[in-house]
């Protein structure tokens, strides 16, 4: 069972690379922010499966420290957007 | 008992990631910042909200299940918060025609 879920982190690892793309090849400043903020959310499923895959809590602390950090970056962004 | 536990979080676990792909798929291939959005928010909210269910009955103690649906509230919090910020600056830089 916690091998299975190991697997599943690696799969959400994979989409969050694809995500990666959409970060480089994105024509604005939002497509980039966007594509981040899906990383970040990527991030944080992969913790959590992680954590229950080895079966630690600190994993799901960690996630939640990430969950709380993640928005700081899109509204950095949209304060300051570039070219206004 | 157990066993429908775990049969529950796999299926949890493969539909949230499903989700995870599809809004990531939707991010690649969709044309226009708006589209991408209403993707993404798609794989935010209902991916991760899955996974989270699913890991659910696996969780420990009362606080563990509680730091879950934390995790998941902070990003609906979150994307609800920054999705219409980022529409607003991606309908400033291309109005629709």
């Amino acid at each position: 069972m916690s091998s299975l879920l190991g697997v599943a982190a690696f799969a959400v690892l994979l989409t969050l690379l694809l995500g990666l793309v959409r970060v480089l090849r994105g024509p604005q400043a939002a497509d980039r922010i966007a594509a981040a903020q899906l990383l970040g959310t990527t991030g944080i499923a992969a913790l959590l499966l992680w954590g229950a895959a080895v079966g630690s809590a600190t994993h799901t602390d960690l996630a939640l420290t990430l969950a709380v950090l993640a928005p700081f970056a899109t509204i950095a962004m949209v304060r300051k957007e570039p070219g206004e | 008992m157990s066993l429908l536990a775990d049969a529950f979080t796999v299926f949890c676990v493969v539909a949230g990631i499903g989700f995870f792909a599809a809004g990531t798929a939707g991010l690649l291939r969709f044309p226009d910042t708006g589209s991408r959005l209403h993707a993404l928010t798609k794989a935010d909210h209902l991916g991760l909200g899955l996974i989270v269910l699913g890991l659910l009955p696996r969780a420990e103690a009362l606080g563990g299940a509680f730091r879950l649906l934390a995790i998941w509230g902070l990003v609906l919090l979150a994307s609800a918060a920054t999705g219409p910020l980022l529409a607003r600056i991606a309908q400033r830089r291309d109005p629709p025609a």
